[in-house]
């Protein structure tokens, strides 16, 4: 059966992208506009991963796509213990920073906390360098803000995952002496982690695609980079076009290791009842509700 | 079926009957607890003494389960104080009145010696915890771990044991228990008596100085009841402390020194498992062993 499926895969996602290309090619031809005409040429030369910048590009989005989740995740473990935590402090801070991050544009986070707190010499976001790598500001304020707004979000997905976890864990854990933290990082997280992957994998997939508000940071993510294109050869159909097929391979190519990774955690975890099996690839695609898993999505 | 074989001395696997500190190892003094409103232990006091097994028994809702919780302190007292070994569990005493007292009357305010209890710090709590082990009536085994790894992650992560010293004890364990050929299963492919059967050898890999019991064997299927009792049987009988909360009769009178009988928060009655199944002074004993024989 499931062989069958994979089998399909590829067929099945080639005839996809050629439909989606045949079908610009005649809406355009066929249009009744008669002062524009698509061009196939510069759409494929746009497209073109060779043609200068598009690698890059790509290379930004899923670096800093890859690093704000890795930071919203750790962010989001923390508010998540944090609102869950005995001591008022770490709630009121917790829910605060939740109640702002998930208050307000990201647009105006990023403008606010780049521009606006660089304006008010608050912090100065310069280039630093990483073992020779240098890293300037806007990227680290691109990862820093997406990865903090990341984290409002995530908080709440990993504390329904913690709460899904028997409460009976914890005390066993506790009976045997272990201290909150091992407690926390030894038998109620791994176990979280099973409620808590399928979310964050769509997380994930939101991510990729929202880094293209960064471009008001001035990075030269996929997006951006065929703003500055389709200014430079004046045909934004073209551009935009081959810009969104490029996020659509990047979200294709996450739903598969996406279902991947959620059944080898499905079977790697082996409790039977209670593992969460792993979504199919063409429910991550297509959003299938019947097989994608319960907690999933906001 | 399968007979454990848990004839082989069980305490030998953990280096020996681990030997408490003092002769009383329980003494729970005027102990009261409170869930909001409800007055769920009224002045209970219990003392167990070393190599003691106790069988607490008493109606659903007598407060049992909380008692025993209060011990290693998974519930929270109001009043009371409870001693394992010697030490004050879950709090210390501090100078009543403390902050509350206005500055003006501090001098002259309290008796003196008059103290309250603050609870401890969750370092010291979890440090205590290491001497009591419990079981639960639902085994609650770590589920992402077999059944080795579940018995040597309380060793290597909290008694910084070493990994290979670890793995010695837990396969030694597991055979005392029984279940030698178990050791890379996890828990969901295991019956219920195998589950508890590992679950007291992971409470056993602390080298406990006492032992608390739950009902271990009231969530499971008749027939896997007995490979449970025996291995809490050999247990008792090498000199392992135990407080077991249990209406199984047949191991209070094979193994108590006492019964305990609970109701309505309350110690009714205490005395051999002789005296209180066979001849009980209180009636509320009588009506409760009519109800369970
Ligand atoms: N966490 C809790 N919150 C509120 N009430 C509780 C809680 N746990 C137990 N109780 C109540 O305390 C009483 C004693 O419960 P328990 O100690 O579990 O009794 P037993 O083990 O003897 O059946 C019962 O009335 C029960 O409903
Ligand atoms: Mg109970």
């Amino acid at each position: 059966m499931t062989a069958l499926r994979n089998r399909g895969i590829r067929p099945a996602l080639l005839v996809g992208f050629l439909f989606l290309i045949a079908l610009a090619v005649a809406g355009c031809s066929s249009s009744k506009s008669q002062s524009f005409q698509f061009d196939a040429n510069i759409f494929l030369q746009d497209l073109n991963p060779t043609s200068q910048g598009v690698l890059g590009a790509l290379y930004v989005t899923i670096v800093i796509s890859v690093i704000a989740q890795a930071l919203g995740v750790a962010l989001g473990v923390l508010a998540a213990l944090g609102k869950m935590a005995h001591i008022a402090p770490f709630r009121v801070t917790a829910n605060v920073y939740i109640w702002i991050f998930r208050g307000t544009p990201l647009l105006v986070q990023l403008a606010f906390l780049y521009y606006g707190v660089g304006a008010a010499h608050l912090w100065g976001w310069d280039p630093i360098t990483i073992n020779g790598f240098l890293i300037p500001g806007a990227i680290q304020a691109a990862m820093v803000i997406l990865g903090v707004n990341e984290g409002a979000y995530m908080a709440e997905i990993i504390r329904a995952g913690i709460m899904a976890v028997d409460p009976g864990q914890t005390e066993a854990a506790k009976s045997l002496g272990m201290t909150y933290r091992l407690t926390m990082t030894r038998i109620v997280l791994p176990q979280a982690a099973r409620v808590i992957i399928p979310p964050l994998g769509n997380e994930f997939n939101n991510m990729l695609k929202t880094t293209s508000l960064i471009f008001v940071l001035g990075v030269v993510e996929t997006y951006n980079h065929y703003v500055i294109v389709q200014v430079n050869n004046f045909r934004p159909f073209e551009a935009y076009a081959a810009c969104a097929l490029w996020f659509l391979l990047l979200t294709t190519i996450w739903g598969f290791i996406q279902s991947r990774i959620e059944k080898r955690f499905a079977r790697g975890t082996a409790t039977g009842s209670s593992a969460i099996p792993g979504a199919s690839w063409r429910a991550r695609l297509f959003g299938n509700a019947a097989t994608s898993s319960g907690l999933g999505g906001h | 079926m399968t007979t454990p074989n848990v004839s082989g001395n069980l305490l030998g696997a953990i280096g020996g009957v681990p030997r408490p500190e003092t002769d009383v190892v329980v003494d729970a003094r005027d102990v009261n607890k409170w869930f909001g409103r409800l007055h769920v232990l009224k002045d209970v006091c219990l003392q167990v003494k070393r190599q003691e097994t106790v069988v607490v028994i008493g109606p659903s809702g007598s407060g049992k389960t909380t008692l025993i919780r209060c011990v290693n302190h998974l519930e929270k007292i109001q009043s009371g104080r409870i001693f394992v070994n010697g030490h004050l569990i879950g709090y210390r005493e501090a100078p009543a009145g403390g902050i509350k007292v206005p500055i003006a009357r501090r001098r002259n305010g309290k008796a003196p010696g008059a103290t309250k209890l603050v609870e401890d710090k969750e370092k010291n709590i979890a440090q205590q915890r290491q001497e009591i082990g419990m079981v639960f009536q639902r085994f609650n085994l770590f589920p992402h771990m077999t059944a080795l790894e579940n018995i040597i992650e309380a060793p290597i992560h909290v008694r910084g044991a070493s990994h290979d010293e670890a793995v010695a004890m837990g396969r030694a364990l597991l055979e005392r228990v029984g279940l030698a050929a178990k050791e890379h299963v996890y828990p969901n492919q295991l019956s219920g008596g195998q589950q508890q059967r590992i679950a007291i050898a992971r409470a056993l890999a602390m080298k406990p100085a006492l032992m608390l019991f739950d009902e271990p064997t009231s969530a499971l299927d008749p027939e896997m009841i007995g490979e449970v009792l025996e291995v809490m049987k050999e247990l008792a009988r090498e000199g392992m402390t135990m407080i077991v909360v249990s209406h199984e009769m047949g191991f209070a009178r094979e193994v108590a020194n006492r019964v305990v009988m609970m109701d309505d928060g309350v110690v009714v009655e205490e005395g051999t498992p002789d005296q209180v199944f066979s001849s009980p002074t209180q009636e509320r004993t009588k009506a409760f062993l009519s109800k369970i024989l």
